[in-house]
């Protein structure tokens, strides 16, 4: 029954997670147990550039949740990954312990720099790993239940929304330059050891983490599905087509934005929890307006309003940017503008929508 | 010729002999200069009633070195009166008994320092470094209690009598930190009453009030604290807080504090009146950047994120320009201001016909087109000159500052933007309102199909309004060149603040735009002070958020049926 509801209905979905399956067992095996000259050998660089792959995908498709499905467009979501990300790093920086630079048994090393003596009050409790964890869901989760609330109940909608959302990211920005702010400020926070014991070095960890990046992503997945194929997802969508209507008919519209939309920020920041330990470093560019609009081309690039969308848009856009980058980094910006221009132009609907017409063409001849 | 004018001319005819005479003996001076190259001039107005005949430093020194008590005491006057900029440093040296003679033909005169058991030596004329003591064979030139007394006037005059007026307000300031005599006073009052420039003459009332201040008769220190209490200058408020706390009668403490208090409240006035200065200057700078923003989104609704690259436009423009023209920095910015409009404007035309046109009612999706236009800007910028900044000159008439008082000045470039700014702004009502063209715009914003039944061709006001607005985007970079770096990435500083301003100030209200500018300019460099430049800026963007919230519609909402489109 719930199988049926989260998948058999979902062709594109099928094959996302049969593939994300596929990849959680073909990363180890090709990296771990296959010879280095073998042909399907993966090299360790190439794990960890799935790993952040299925990261940002993560993260497109927290964006598809809200801007596919309920019309919010955010283009602060950047934010909500950076927050999950500096969560995680200051659990990292506290496993450190002394064998920083300075080898202080409790300050980071930026601390020790800036001549602080004692741990700020909001770096307790980031040595514990459950905690940590609690935290990378609270801390984006709060901040986007305060600012929904803010803006939803005032029916702050649309491109004003998203202007505000620009301004949040623009903000935290500024603020996390700051080295009073006690995170590192320009640097942001770096030089990881280790992760619930592993080393974060190792082949092995960066291995299982680009697995547990796939697992959770589908696991995502299948949320994101169940939220929007229940009753709740139907009034999400209702509050798209017509926002008046459905408060009209007695739904609190509010209420129904403000659930979804924490619920995808605390998405966005488990991306942002285990990108970190891959990318091993964070800084405050993470939350750059700029960064937070590339992301929702990501999801225009797929398709919006499908999910596998977000993840097809995410994985093709920045296999596209590392190659660009590689091969010819200065017209790399020319090509993702491009890219901006035409899909809004042509491609409303994304590659999804052109693999759909493609297939309702061949149907129909 | 009228009377002014014959005023002028007598005025002219009574200095041409004494100019001609001072030039004729400059020429002479010239002539007999010795190699070091140092010039020396006007050195006959105020002849002393000595038997020591006037003439340059350079002359003077040689006789200093082989001179009796007598003749010395002469010499220094004479060198004094010798209006050599380096006069007052040989006599310091000469009162601290740091000049020193080397008995050659001629003989030479230096100035060891003080420091160290091997102090430098430098030549008293010329400044320039000779050594160490141990490598010359030198005799300090000894002077008595009598030439000291004398000394401390004549040095206070030799450092008025520089024709710099800079010089010499720091000659009058550097004299406030030292204890003044009774000669040295009358010296400062006899040149407060000649003085022509206001500033010197301000330091130089409140050096003699200041001097006033340490006399015996509580009376006199009294008038000399009503004296300060007219002064802005630092030394006149450090003294009389001093004054205020330790004077021995009472009432001059009264009198002190009052005073003090009063002063306070005229520099806290003028502290206030130059962050108002500055805030409304930050103000400007947000207005041009956010007035065409109001053009394209708050009168058409087309979210143009590439706004910033079309400001970087504008600037480069003024750059290009420039490189043109290079004889002609002074012009070239105001060819500048019409050159950037076409250029930003016509890259605007090209922007909607090209992309814009085909999203219209698709908000969010204009936000991403123009998102990618910025982009493709940006790169094409970059590649085309440099990832680096380029310089671009401001013109001598934009450089410098109006010096209102010791506490307020206002430099000319942020002046003439404020201006700029301002002109802008009417300029842009008066097109909005006045011309056929604003007519047919504002038409078409508030109903398309009634302004297309009685013939406007809406298309082509929606093309050429997204230029007016991309246009004065360009002549905003103008403006911007002349404050920040003219880089690649100079727009996107701009972009967030452009249109929160507009949002801030209401969609679609010009009006808006500028009271909500000038607003959050002016709320920026009050919070500065306490939260620092960039606390402040976040404490503002949190503030408008806020603000949005609680009325989504700006500060000028529109109202009636413009509203509901």
């Amino acid at each position: 029954m719930l199988t049926r509801r989260l998948l058999l209905s979902d062709p594109g979905g099928m094959v996302i997670i049969g593939l994300l399956l596929a990849l959680a067992i073909a990363i180890p095996v090709c990296n771990l147990m296959l010879p280095s000259d073998s042909m399907f050998y993966m090299s360790t660089y190439m794990v960890t550039l799935l790993g952040k792959f299925l990261c940002f995908a993560l993260l497109a498709l927290a964006v598809d949740l809200i801007w596919g499905y309920c019309g919010i467009l955010s283009l602060g979501h950047g934010a909500f990954f950076g927050l999950g990300g500096y969560v995680m790093g200051m659990y990292l920086m506290r496993q450190i312990g002394t064998r920083g630079v300075y080898g202080h048994p409790e300050l980071p090393d930026f601390m020790v720099f800036l001549n602080w003596d004692v741990l700020p009050w909001y770096w307790q409790g980031f040595d514990m790993f459950w905690f940590a964890m609690l935290m990378v869901l609270l801390v984006p989760g709060v901040l986007a239940l305060i600012f929904g609330w803010l803006a939803f109940r005032s029916r702050v909608t649309g491109v004003y929304f998203a202007i505000i959302t620009q301004a949040l990211t623009y903000a935290l920005m500024l603020a996390f330059f700051r080295n009073e702010m006690g995170f590192g400020g320009n640097n942001g926070l770096t030089d990881f050891r280790e992760i619930i014991g592993f080393s974060i070095q190792a082949r092995t960890t960066r291995v299982g983490l680009a697995v547990l990046s796939a697992v959770v992503l589908a696991l995502a997945y299948l949320a994101c599905r169940f939220v929007v194929t229940s009753r709740l997802g139907k009034v999400i969508m209702a509050v798209r087509d017509a926002e008046d209507r459905t408060r009209f008919s007695g739904y609190r519209v509010e209420h129904y934005k403000l659930w979804l939309f924490v619920f995808s920020s605390m998405l966005a920041g488990i991306a942002g929890a285990l990108y970190v330990p891959q990318v091993g470093i964070i800084n405050p560019g993470e939350f750059s307006p700029l960064n937070s609009i590339e992301l929702v081309v990501w999801v225009a690039t797929g398709g919006r309003g499908t999910l596998y969308g977000a993840i097809t848009g995410a994985f093709a856009v920045n296999y596209a940017k590392t190659w660009f980058t590689t091969a010819y980094p200065e017209i790399w910006l020319f090509a993702l503008g491009t890219l901006f221009v035409l899909v809004t132009i042509f491609l409303p609907r994304g590659l999804v929508g052109l693999f759909r017409r493609w297939k309702k063409q061949e149907s129909g001849q | 010729m009228n009377s002014m004018e014959r005023k002028r001319f007598r005025h002219l005819r009574l200095w041409a002999p004494i100019l001609l005479l001072w030039s004729l003996a400059s020429v002479l001076h010239a002539q007999d200069q010795q190699p070091d190259g140092e010039d020396a001039d006007t050195a006959m107005i105020e002849s002393a009633p000595t038997d020591v005949e006037p003439g340059t430093l350079a002359e003077l020194l040689p006789l200093l070195a082989k001179s009796n008590l007598r003749e010395r005491a002469q010499l220094a006057d004479a060198i004094a009166t010798a209006g050599h900029p380096r006069s007052a440093a040989v006599l310091a040296a000469l009162l601290k008994g740091q000049l020193h003679s080397i008995p050659d033909d001629p003989p030479r005169v230096v100035i060891v320092s003080a420091v160290g058991n091997d102090p430098d030596v430098v030549d008293a004329a010329t400044g320039e470094p000779l050594g160490r003591a141990s490598g010359v064979d030198s005799k300090r030139i000894p002077v008595n209690n009598l030439m000291r007394r004398q000394l401390r006037t004549l040095i206070a005059r030799a450092s008025l009598d520089v024709a710099d007026p800079a010089a010499r307000e720091a000659a009058v300031r550097e004299l406030m930190g030292s204890d003044i005599d009774d000669d040295v006073r009358r010296l400062l009052m006899e040149r407060a009453a000649v003085e022509d420039n206001a500033t010197v003459r301000e330091a130089l009332v409140t050096a003699v009030a200041l001097a006033k201040l340490g006399n015996e008769d509580p009376l006199v220190r009294i008038e000399a604290i009503r004296n300060l209490e007219g002064s802005l200058l630092s030394e006149a408020r450090a003294s009389l807080a001093r004054i205020a706390a330790n004077d021995p009668d009472p009432s001059v403490r009264k009198v002190a504090a009052s005073a003090l208090q009063s002063v306070q409240a005229r520099v806290n006035f003028y502290r206030f009146l130059e962050n108002v200065f500055f805030g409304l200057s930050l103000g400007s700078v947000l207005l041009l950047a956010a007035i065409g923003l109001a053009i394209t989104f708050g009168v058409m609704g087309v979210i143009n994120m590439a706004h910033g690259e079309l400001i970087m436009l504008g600037a480069y423009t003024t750059w290009g320009i420039q490189q043109l023209l290079p004889g002609y920095i002074d012009i070239s910015v105001l060819i500048a201001i019409p050159a950037a409009f076409l250029v930003a404007g016509t890259v605007g035309v090209a922007i909607e016909r090209g992309v814009i046109r085909f999203l219209y009612g698709r908000p969010l999706e204009t936000l991403l087109a123009t998102f990618g236009l910025s982009l493709i800007l940006q790169q094409t910028v970059r590649s085309l000159f440099s990832p680096l900044n380029r310089s671009v000159s401001s013109p001598s008439w934009m450089s410098g500052s109006l010096q209102i008082n010791p506490v307020l000045s206002i430099t000319y470039n942020r002046l003439y933007i404020l201006i700029f700014g301002l002109m802008v702004f009417a300029a842009l009502v008066t097109v909005l309102k006045r011309t056929d063209m604003g007519l047919k715009l504002r038409a078409v914003s508030q109903n398309r199909t009634m302004s297309r039944a009685v013939g406007v061709r809406a298309s082509w006001v929606d093309a050429l309004t997204f230029g007016l607005g991309a246009g004065i985007a360009g002549v905003a970079g103008v403006a911007l060149s002349q404050l920040t770096n003219v880089g690649p990435n100079l727009g996107q500083a701009y972009i967030i603040d452009s249109f929160l301003v507009v949002v801030f100030g209401g969609v679609g209200n010009l009006w808006g735009t500028l009271v909500g500018a000038m607003g959050l300019g002016i709320v920026n460099k009050f919070l500065e002070p306490y939260a620092g430049a960039v606390l402040a800026k976040i404490v503002v963007l949190v503030l408008v958020i806020l603000f949005i919230q609680k009325r989504p519609r700006g500060l000028f909402p529109q109202k009636g049926r413009a509203a509901e489109g």
